[in-house]
């Protein structure tokens, strides 16, 4: 890295004056680019796909996971797999389909066969090779240096000496239990990817999937929507009872809030008909009979918008959705997200929570759209870095237990990302603070 | 008139395309019926795959069409402020009647997007149902089925396809 981007800092903390500042540079500079991917996406625990997505023995798809490829997919015995998708023989990419079912994978360039768990099964001319040379590791399809899951979220990490997921979730885990406790079955990714981008810096998508301050003039039209079809729901305030932003450990963080629109689990609208108060009356007792008033209150009524360092969210809100983004420039993102459902949930929930899943997200919805060109106009204002500096993100400093709608949680983010990037810096400020 | 008349809905597609071009929405909107569907599908989806049960970009009945005509005619619809400028060509015409009496439209479409410096393209197949209505045409759905990979670099389906 340059010396001037080890030099000036990143961030500008003092808790004494509430103040929080992350420096522009950090959006548009690409030695930070660069220095991102050896120390944050070469060493990170990163998402790499949902169990439920390879739910027979032979299932696959191939994903880009911090620029890789790699085989996510589930062997004759049931087990879950990743394999780095390249050819130990000489590198090309071995499996060239975005999904399907195969009890082998052969690359076309010379014709090696692998098997599920990547072994070396034949090659043409093996007669020119030494006996041994199959069962040699070098000849094999090679697994990620880490692969872990929790509760059918599935990780990788390239550092192979990094700490176990569990350790690296921290108190995300405890918030991916509750949204995954709304299913008795499991939770499944519904069919259906969105594949978009956005021209940004992928750490405003990050802030933005966290941000409760920007809603109510952001999303004002989708407001205006959401009026059209329940009608007195109060804009910018739907109460505060249990809202709050929470740091959860290694950058991860949440907001968690009481939902002002309809939650299929399992919040009811007017708008859903008596048809709709049936079914989710009937899930909400299922709820408050397995897990008691408290928790069941908390899986039905409240939405959460949680963050697991360094690019994966989800959203359990007017619907679920699973989102990951990975930055290819500075300034040019691509994102990739799903749909997320308890497996048992009847044809009218599934339905109706696609229907409100649209009306909000994705690159189709009323507010996604606005979402980034919010994040591409902040790109833009970035131009004026160089004579303009600092972003302030110290909204709720002040509070002894800051609301979903202060910025607690991008703290929580940035504190990290600058642990991981300048840790000499945040060491000696730690000690300082000491 | 022939229904089958090919030159006839191609005048209709054509007109279609050009309301849009020219953000009369308004006007556009009228040329669906009560119970029309618009749809744009995943671009990992089947061609007939159900919005009930998969995941789309875009699945709007008539009243959420409505509403979404609406949003793009206000200043808070943030993505098109101020609007982009878009131009459609639309060809490829084919006409199926079906046995109700309506008429099944496939066209192919390449759309242009143009807003602060970036110019997109948005290129894929349509199929519309239309009525019979008077002496021209009502939309009774149209699903549009994007051919690139997702929406890459396009970003987004702030308009109308």
């Amino acid at each position: 890295m340059s010396t001037q981007a080890q030099t000036r800092p990143a961030i500008l903390v003092d808790s004494a004056t509430h103040t929080f500042k992350v420096n522009r540079r950090n959006f548009v500079d690409p030695d930070i680019f660069e220095a991102e991917k050896e120390q944050i996406f070469n060493r990170c625990w990163i998402y790499l796909g949902h169990a439920s997505e390879i739910p027979k023995p032979g299932d696959f798809i191939t994903r880009k996971v911090a620029g890789r490829g790699i085989i996510f997919s589930r062997d004759s015995q049931g087990a879950v797999r990743a394999l780095m998708n390249t050819c130990p023989h000489r590198g090309a990419q071995v499996c060239r389909e975005s999904k399907g079912n195969s009890k082998s994978f052969q690359c076309f360039y010379h014709g090696w066969v692998f098997g599920q768990d990547g072994a070396l099964r034949s090659q043409p001319g093996e007669a020119s090779y030494p006996v041994d040379f199959k069962s040699r590791d070098t000849s094999r399809m090679s697994a990620p240096p880490r692969f872990d899951g929790y509760r059918d979220f599935y990780f990788v990490c390239f550092d192979p000496d990094a700490q176990s997921l569990a350790d690296y979730l921290a108190g995300a885990k405890e918030y991916l239990d509750v949204i995954c406790d709304q299913s008795d079955a499991g939770m499944t990714v519904v069919a259906g990817t969105q594949e978009y981008s956005i021209r940004a810096n992928w750490k405003l998508l990050t802030e933005n999937s966290i941000d409760g301050y920007h809603a109510a003039t952001t999303h004002a039209s989708y407001f205006d929507y959401l009026m059209n079809t329940t009608g007195g729901f109060v804009v910018g305030d739907p109460g505060n009872v249990g809202s709050v932003g929470l740091d959860l450990g290694n950058g991860h963080a949440v907001l968690e809030y009481p939902a002002p629109w309809g939650r299929p689990v399992a919040r009811w609208i007017p708008a859903w008909g008596e048809q709709g108060k049936i079914e989710v009356d009937k899930k909400r007792a299922e709820l408050t009979e397995k897990y008691g008033e408290e928790r069941a209150r908390r899986i039905a009524q409240l939405n959460r918008n949680l963050f697991i360092f360094p690019n994966l969210v989800v959203n359990d809100i007017m619907a679920v959705t699973i989102r990951t983004y990975y930055p290819e420039a500075p300034d040019y993102m691509v994102i990739t997200a799903w749909a997320l459902a308890p497996k048992e949930e009847s044809a009218w929930a599934r339905k109706y929570r696609l229907s409100n899943f649209l009306e909000f997200l994705g690159p189709g919805g009323f507010a996604t759209p606005d979402d980034a060109e919010a994040l591409e106009h902040c790109q833009r204002g970035f131009r004026n870095a160089r004579e303009l500096q600092w972003n302030d993100i110290s909204k709720g400093m002040n509070k002894e237990r800051p609301r979903h709608d202060d910025e607690l949680q991008m703290r929580a983010f940035w504190t990290q990302w600058n642990k991981l990037l300048f840790p000499a810096t945040a060491a000696a400020r730690q000690s300082s603070a000491a | 008139m022939s229904t089958h008349d090919r030159s006839r809905i191609e005048d209709f597609l054509y007109f279609e395309a050009d309301l849009l071009d020219q953000w009369r929405l308004p006007e556009w909107l009228a040329l669906f019926t009560d119970d029309a569907l618009y749809e744009v599908p995943c671009t990992d989806l089947p061609a007939g795959a159900s919005p009930d049960e998969n995941l789309f970009y875009i699945a709007d009945d008539r009243f959420r069409l409505g509403e979404r005509v609406k949003r793009l005619m206000k200043k808070t619809a943030h993505s098109e402020f101020p609007h982009s400028r878009t131009r459609r060509i639309v060809g490829n015409v084919r006409v199926r009647a079906r046995e109700d009496g309506s008429l099944e439209i496939g066209s192919v479409f390449t759309t242009y997007r143009t807003k602060d410096g970036n110019t997109d393209l948005y290129f894929g197949s349509a199929v519309h149902v239309l009525q019979v209505h008077d002496d021209s045409y009502r939309i009774r759905s149209k699903r549009c089925l994007l051919d690139g990979d997702g929406l890459r670099p396009s970003g987004r389906l702030s308009i109308l396809l």
